[in-house]
């Protein structure tokens, strides 16, 4: 049977708009924006933007780490309803990724601004205005809040798919409710955990939306940086230098993560 | 019998570099109800899968009514297959699983009507027709499976392990019921089964394989009664095997002991495997017996005990009516024709010794003691390796 | 403890919804500044559907959604056959080739698929290259994993007999999969291309690195707008738009749960009948 042959337009095209410029990335990454030259000019930049980029992995980290923790209950409470709930519960959840994040992001201004809804119900009752926005937390928040439903929905799925028997059994076996928690759902659960954590890690390391929307001129993220140089300063070179700088550590993070997790398929929403 | 319908030739598959099938020669004939035999790996579904179609043999040919038919594809054979976990199509019900092969060629509604309706009386499910496949008990949906392979009227019918999914009483069912079919419709079957007794029961002709070779090809008596190796005499039923010395024509010698047996042909003094059955054997008094040990353990089957004694060391298998304590001396006695001789073959010396005898021994016939994924894994690595 | 977790999951199901209702309360402000309500009024929606911008951005953002979500259909079910029945080394690169775009961040995507054309333009001797084109191929190009990774498991799952039974029974190969194997592979195909879709359309980082001027999406043209102050029918816009996907959502769950209350009680019967 030819049926091999199917994928060959499939790999073609990835090989075209996938490979090729990530190829093109790496020869910009070496390349003199003026001269066209090969240089390593624009690697050995980075290092002026190595804050920015710890900062990005920081705040990236933290808010992984907030959607972990908050995300967890929701996906076991999730998956231990009956059927029909669950599905109408995993719908709720999915259900605000289908509009704009950029909206969304927005939403979060005008609640947090200076001027914001939340400031006027606290000014109006007697009180001082706190300082909600611009500032690390506010991008940890904006974070969070995007990025919360693909933390929950891997942690769901497999949460769900763990055998009931299994915790009848650890029951049996003498372990008490927190005991079978730490010692058969938690690390049964830990593909959903991995899946999760590269789903909100990278998208959150490397926005510069949320940033530009919540954050000040202090929590310019390596995303901001990127976005500049091709839209604002045009330097393509230092951009892809910095793309690729990105690429390699979050290949590596993911990589890493991967090992850890016993070589599972995690990519898979 | 009838004219040879189907026939391998020096055929051979190999995976990668794993050889799955050795240097297969094989006919079928028309109307034969043959059986290929043997445990999970032995090549017996490859062989089943280079005829239907699935699979193309690495090395030599297949031919159907003398024709080579190697590069023709599935759906252009004049056979069809009963798959093993039925395959029946989820999304169709029924009469449109049955119906499906003759849509496929585009005949008149009427004559499907007709066939479909006809079929579905011989497979015992009219008025079953609108019914979902999902709703169908195991034996129903064999049945559908058999109908919507039967109704395009194939020369040969090829059988996965069609009951492996079924339990025991239904299995035992459908044997008859498919003996009744292949008879009624008068075409070859071609059954594919690792359960000896299902193979002695049902087929004309019992081909025994083992890791890619056919071991032995004969009725169901000349197998039983005249295994060719220690594996075939293991595989098929249970047997006691020796070490023996053939002295001469009809002349045999084992513990140390002469016996007549009814074999000729074997050089003087070859060394020989020795089969004797557990249901041959006469247990006599000490004193009156050709050899004489002490049993050591007995279990009760039913229509008899598993009696297993002690022979200097050696522990046999005795099949008797009569109940023996443990740890009782007996005799036995053993007639010329209770005793077959066979070449020394690659099994000698591993199988037919009862020493670690468990009174479980028969499970090991048992579908669920073989790893289900056979098939699965030749299938898949078949289709790696199709271009 | 499972008290405590509903609590929680209340408290963060809110914490979801909250600028959801602050869009939806701004759509019916009758002042500008979304923070500060001034009056209930209908205005916005009438000057949304009077707007002669937002909506043809809105058909824009569908037409590049509906295009690029078939042809990635298509595409990468087609690579999902041909990669099920790959050897077990070709498959996993094939997987791994599918897994870039996912594990990439969308930024260095957009990036590289941005210096990708800009390279082409250069070699065409243009500076135009940007347009519908570069914004359909960038939305195909992310859109395929996801087809591919909602199609790979149906095959898996599928019994490899059901298409062999297909060709024993006289199919050609094309025939076994417009008869048989689609049917078994419906639902993946079905919920790749619906998230397809849902992505293109929402997807701004990568359009807004590949779109021209000529060819402007609803996302990116809320980024530009947004360095300014936004109009409240844009809010009306997307509170219609939530109201609808809300709608078809729950009208979904409804009959799914029909359809599977319906089997349930088939097999219940069934099994019944078994056993009386």
């Amino acid at each position: 049977m030819k049926s091999k042959a199917l994928a060959a337009p499939y790999l073609v095209w990835m090989a075209l708009f996938t490979i090729v410029p990530l190829a093109i990335v790496a020869y910009y990454a070496f390349t003199d924006s003026q001269t066209g030259e090969l240089t390593l000019k624009n690697i050995s930049n980075l290092g002026n933007y190595m804050p920015i980029l710890i900062k990005s992995i920081w705040l990236a980290l933290v808010s992984t780490a907030i959607c972990l923790v908050i995300g967890y209950p929701v996906a076991y409470y999730i998956a231990n309803c009956d059927e029909v709930k669950q599905r109408f519960l995993y719908m709720l959840v999915m259900l605000p990724m289908c509009i704009s994040f950029l909206l969304r992001t927005l939403a979060w201004v005008a609640l947090t601004e200076d001027t914001g809804i939340i400031n006027n119900f606290i000014v109006s009752l007697g009180l001082e205005p706190l300082p909600l926005i611009r500032n690390d937390g506010a991008v940890v928040l904006g974070m969070v809040y995007n990025y919360l439903p693909y933390m929950i929905m891997p942690l769901y799925t497999v949460i769900m798919k763990i055998d009931r028997r299994l915790v009848e059994a650890a029951e049996d076996l003498g372990c008490s409710g927190p005991q079978t928690f730490k010692r058969v759902i938690l690390p049964l659960s830990t593909p959903g955990i991995i899946s999760g954590f590269t789903m909100v890690f990278v998208p959150a390391v490397s926005t510069f939306y949320i940033s530009q929307k919540l954050g000040s001129s202090g929590t310019t993220l390596i995303g901001d940086v990127i976005e500049s140089q091709f839209k604002t300063a045009y330097n393509p070179n230092l951009g892809a230098a910095l793309s690729l700088v990105l690429m390699v550590m979050i290949f590596i993070c993911v990589g890493v993560t991967n090992r850890f997790g016993d070589d599972e398929e995690v990519m898979a929403p | 019998m009838s004219k040879e319908l189907i026939r391998l030739v020096n055929c051979q598959m190999a995976f990668d570099d794993e050889i799955v099938l050795n240097d297969i020669n094989l006919y079928f004939n028309d109307k034969e109800f043959l059986t290929l035999l043997g445990p999970s790996g032995c090549g017996k579904t490859t062989t089943l899968r280079i005829i239907g179609g699935f699979l193309k043999p690495t090395g030599g040919d297949v031919l159907f009514d003398g024709e080579r038919i190697n590069d023709v594809p599935p759906y252009r054979r004049k056979v069809n297959t009963v798959f093993q976990k039925y395959a029946l199509f989820p999304h169709l019900d029924v009469y449109e699983n049955v119906a499906f092969g003759l849509r496929t060629a585009k005949l008149p509604e009427d004559e499907i009507d007709e066939r479909v309706t006809e079929m579905l009386e011989i497979v015992s499910l009219k008025g079953f027709e609108n019914r979902r496949v999902s709703q169908l008990s195991g034996g129903q949906q064999q049945r559908v499976a058999i109908a919507r392979a039967l109704v395009n009227r194939p020369k040969v019918l090829l059988l996965d392990e069609p009951l492996g999914a079924l339990d025991l009483r239904l299995r035992k069912d459908m044997q008859n019921e498919l003996k009744r079919i292949q008879q009624a419709m008068g075409i070859t079957f071609i059954y594919v089964t690792h359960d000896q007794e299902e193979a002695l029961s049902m087929s004309d002709t019992v081909v025994v394989m083992d890791k890619g070779r056919i071991q032995q090809i004969g009725t169901p008596e000349d197998i039983y009664n005249e295994p060719k190796n220690a594996f075939v005499a293991d595989f098929i039923g249970e047997s006691n095997i020796l070490d023996g010395v053939m002295l001469e024509d009809c002349l045999v010698k084992f513990f140390g002991r002469k016996f007549k047996c009814v074999d000729r042909g074997f050089e003087k003094n070859e060394p020989v495997d020795v089969v004797i059955r557990p249901e041959d054997i006469d247990i006599v008094k000490a004193d009156d017996g050709h050899l004489c040990g002490t049993v050591t353990s007995v279990t009760f089957k039913g229509v008899h005990y598993d009696t297993i004694v002690d022979f200097k060391g050696f522990k046999w298998l005795i099949q008797t009516t009569d109940y023996h304590e443990v740890g009782e001396y007996i005799g036995i006695r053993l007639e010329p024709e209770d005793i077959h001789i066979m070449h020394k073959s690659e099994y000698s010396g591993m199988f037919g010794d009862y020493s670690s005898y468990s009174a479980e021994y028969e499970e090991m016939d048992d579908p669920d003691l073989y790893p289900e994924d056979e098939e699965g894994e030749e299938a898949s690595e078949g289709t790696e390796n199709e271009e | 403890m499972k008290r405590f977790n509903k609590v929680f999951t209340v408290i963060i199901l809110i914490f979801l919804y909250v600028p959801m209702i602050v869009l939806a309360v701004g759509s019916f402000n009758n002042g500008m500044d979304i923070a500060v309500f001034k009056g209930f009024t209908l205005n916005n929606y009438r000057e949304l559907f009077r707007d002669s911008v937002l909506l043809p951005l809105l058909l824009n953002s569908v037409i590049v959604a509906l295009l690029s979500s078939l042809i990635a259909t298509v595409l990468g079910t087609a690579a999902a056959l041909g990669i099920h029945s790959m050897g077990p080394r070709m498959r996993r690169l094939s997987m791994s080739i599918t897994n870039i775009p996912m594990t990439n961040p969308e930024i260095v995507t957009g990036v590289s698929l941005a210096l990708l054309f800009a390279f082409v333009g250069t070699m065409l001797k243009t500076n135009n290259i940007l347009g519908f084109a570069t914004l359909l191929i960038a939305h195909i190009t992310f859109n395929l994993p996801y087809v591919i990774l909602s199609v790979m498991p149906k095959l898996q799952q599928m019994d490899p007999n059901l298409e062999e039974a297909a060709l024993d029974l006289g199919c050609t190969p094309v025939q076994a999969f417009f008869k048989v194997v689609i049917h078994e592979i419906f639902p993946g195909i079905i919920s790749g291309a619906l998230m397809a879709f849902t992505m293109s359309l929402d997807d701004f980082v990568i359009s807004y690195f590949v779109f021209g001027p000529r060819f402007v999406t609803l996302p990116v043209e809320i980024y530009n707008y947004t360095k300014k102050p936004l109009h409240p029918k844009i809010y009306a816009l997307f509170t219609l738009l939530f109201v609808t996907i809300l709608l078809v959502m729950v009208l979904m769950n409804v009959l799914q749960a029909k359809d599977e209350k319906k089997r349930r009680d088939e097999r219940s019967r069934l099994h019944r009948r078994q056993v009386g």
